[in-house]
């Protein structure tokens, strides 16, 4: 039909229009703060309204928290004027003479570097992980790990760079032998990171081999103990609560049925009777004389509790994948575990990266609950220190230094999940 | 089985054996009677009025939807309720979808090679040249780092051709390709399906593009009501159909824009 057309006469020559710049509008300064701010009536009065609060609020808080404050000094007579005088300021004196203590707990000073060491080296092999392109090239994997490796060195010792220097060259070396070579660098980070990495933490954080004195776990506390239930409880919660969705989607009535009870019941009590019940009455249930450690039951407490919640989030992200992903994957001839790992699941937990991330900063505060049963979290211990009778009449300080802290951590979290977002929308629908 | 023929030709050896198919959605019969043999080689189309059972039917035969009743021969092996021989059979056949079904999160070329790489244990390199071989089969060997959202429907599709391809598969199935795509865009989707074709490829081929059956069927298989109504070669089937329900399916789409 068109030939005919096109033969009998000449058509007209067609040129796309070019793309034009689109206009602009509300230039500078003024233009802006027109446009949002003072656009009608109602929104100047909110305007105004925002500013006051503003104003009552900032400066005052600036006052007591940086100019009036006392920063310098090491005892509690660097505060005094505080209590005496009028002038109203923070005493940050307090947080700095406790900070070791909000830190570590009672674990011992002479071994702290311990702790400081095992953070380290989690930094150090999640980073690969955590960034793209940035440590993509075996050069920069390279110069990376022997970097880490001197940081380590001088600011540990040289047991501790040496230690550095092979749990980073080890996914490295392994990604070029013959038998290995499946699985790339990135992985093999993953596999460290979950089963060398928590040796090594378990070794460092308790001692008694390598000459490194034991520490008991009751003396652990403070941030670091936040940290380690935080981090525990995010690693296992993820995992579990996957394989809890997906046994929830389950086409196995015993499967999906168990699944279907462990994450309504876990999520139909508080995380506080679960801590109880798995201090107070997991003891009276085992047979006497067992010994099992409070914070390794606080740590499945909280896991388990959480992950009843991932569980939930994570197949929200399973329900949005349509039904043709998994017949073209079942198609190719794609098994279930194969099809789930690779192709439904890393496209279902992408849609739900903001919930995950919700749920993790729920874990994350919800760790000082486990004051309950008597382990000394960051706030536990902040509370601790308000009853020393020398640093009587500083609260406001040690809350606000802890919720500070927890803010930094949180907000962190929240950043990276955004940075995530970003980073996997190019490739969404 | 060994592959002693050559491809360019039809052989008498049948490869999908079904026989006396019946599947029911619930209380609803999809899938009535159906005896159907497919040779090495061949081309099949099937057409019809939607509803008509004819996805089903396809879908039956890499064990998307199960049947109820009746048998499945693909390649020698029957298709029951076991894994392995399903998953054997998926590997044999390769199936195109009306929404073409990418992974969205993959590269086109990551499309293509993780199927060899993780289920044919195929290594990296290889399977990426073979991708690339297949990326220039269907004539997109540039866009191989963009993600399928970055693509227009067609060279989704095309995309999707490659990544079965990939797997080598013996039998080809079609579920209405080209139905979601542009009018623009058809025609360099068929034109990839008729190269395929030529190559002797077996394929089944659910669509409404007459043309395209008319070029490369050897078989025209018109189905309605869960039925085959009529079975036959092109020519006979557009200029005489045998049944009037046939005639009567090729007047209604054949009234518009289609003359000879």
């Amino acid at each position: 039909m068109t030939e005919k057309i096109i033969g009998k006469n000449p058509l007209k020559e067609w040129k796309p229009r070019p793309d034009l710049p689109p206009p602009v509008r509300d230039f500078g300064l003024s233009g802006w703060l027109r446009k949002n701010l003072f656009s009608s009536a109602g929104n100047t009065f909110f305007t105004l309204i925002g500013i006051t609060i503003i104003w009552l609020t900032v400066p005052p808080f600036i006052q007591w928290a940086v100019i009036n404050a006392a920063w310098l000094g090491d005892n509690r007579s660097a505060c005094d004027y505080l209590l005496e005088g009028e002038k109203n300021g923070a005493c940050w004196v307090f947080i700095k003479v406790r900070l070791g203590m909000f830190m570590y707990g009672f674990y011992p000073d002479p071994e702290r570097w311990r702790v400081n060491f095992a953070l380290c080296l989690l930094a150090l092999g999640a980073l690969p992980i955590l960034t793209t392109g940035l440590l993509e090239k075996n050069l920069r994997r390279i110069v990376y790990l022997i970097a880490g490796a001197i940081v380590c060195t001088v600011f540990f010792g040289p047991f501790p760079g040496l230690t550095a220097a092979m749990f980073l060259s080890a996914p490295l070396l392994l990604s070029f032998t013959p038998l290995a070579r499946q699985i790339p660098v990135r992985g093999w980070n993953w596999i460290f990171l979950f089963t060398i990495y928590p040796v090594i933490a378990w070794f460092l954080f308790t001692g008694g081999i390598f000459g490194l004195p034991y520490v008991d776990t009751h003396q652990w506390g403070g941030m670091f103990l936040t940290l380690v239930i935080a981090g525990i409880g995010i690693a296992a919660s993820l995992p579990i609560g996957i394989l809890l969705a997906l046994g929830r989607r389950s086409s196995m009535p015993v499967t999906k049925t168990l699944c279907v009870c462990f994450i309504e019941l876990i999520r139909g009590v508080p995380l506080i009777s679960v801590l109880f019940m798995a201090s107070v009455m997991l003891p009276l249930l085992l047979p006497e004389g067992t010994h099992f450690n409070k914070l390794l039951r606080a740590l499945i407490g909280v896991a388990l509790f959480y992950a009843a919640y991932m569980a939930e989030v994570v197949r929200g992200g399973l329900a949005a994948i349509p039904k043709g992903q998994y017949e073209a994957a079942q198609a190719l001839g794609w098994g279930y575990w194969k099809m789930m790992g690779l192709i439904i699941l890393p496209q279902a937990l992408r849609l739900v990266i903001p919930g995950i991330v919700n749920t993790f900063l729920g874990l994350f505060k919800d760790t000082t609950l486990v004051a309950v049963i008597g382990l000394m979290d960051m706030l536990g211990i902040v509370k601790t220190a308000l009853a020393d009778t020398d640093w009587l009449g500083f609260p406001k300080e040690a809350y606000v230094f802890a919720a500070l802290t927890y803010w930094v951590f949180c907000f962190s979290m929240s950043r990276y999940s955004m940075s995530l977002e970003k980073r996997f929308r190019v490739n969404r629908r | 089985m060994p592959d002693t023929t050559a491809p360019e030709q039809i052989t008498s050896e049948p490869i999908i054996i079904i026989s006396e198919l019946n599947k029911w959605f619930g209380e609803f019969h999809v899938l009535k009677e159906i005896n159907l043999t497919v040779k090495k080689g061949e081309r099949v189309v099937i057409c019809g009025p939607s509803g008509s059972g004819k996805s089903t039917l396809i879908r039956c035969i890499n064990r998307l939807e199960t049947h109820q009743k009746g048998k499945i021969t693909v390649d020698g092996i029957e298709l029951i309720d076991n894994l392995k021989n399903i998953d054997h059979v998926r590997r044999e056949v390769g199936m195109l979808f009306q929404n073409f079904n990418l992974f969205p999160h993959l590269t086109v070329l990551e499309n293509c090679t993780m199927s060899p790489i993780w289920i044919k244990k195929v290594p990296l390199a290889e399977a990426t040249e073979l991708a690339q071989h297949y990326l220039e089969r269907v004539k997109i060997p540039d866009l191989a780092d963009k993600y399928p959202s970055q693509i227009s429907g067609g060279q989704q599709q095309r995309v999707a051709i490659a990544r079965c391809l990939c797997m080598s598969p013996k039998i080809m199935l079609f579920d209405e390709p080209t139905s979601a795509l542009d009018p623009e865009m058809i025609k360099e989707v068929l034109d990839v399906m008729v190269d395929l074709a030529e190559s002797g490829m077996t394929m089944i081929c659910v669509t409404h593009e007459m043309g395209f059956a008319r070029t490369v069927a050897d078989r025209i298989i018109f189905m309605d009501g869960g039925e085959i109504v009529e079975e036959n070669d092109p020519e006979t089937f557009f200029h005489h159909p045998e049944t009037d329900r046939a005639g009567l399916f090729l007047g209604q789409i054949l009234s518009h824009g289609f003359d000879e």
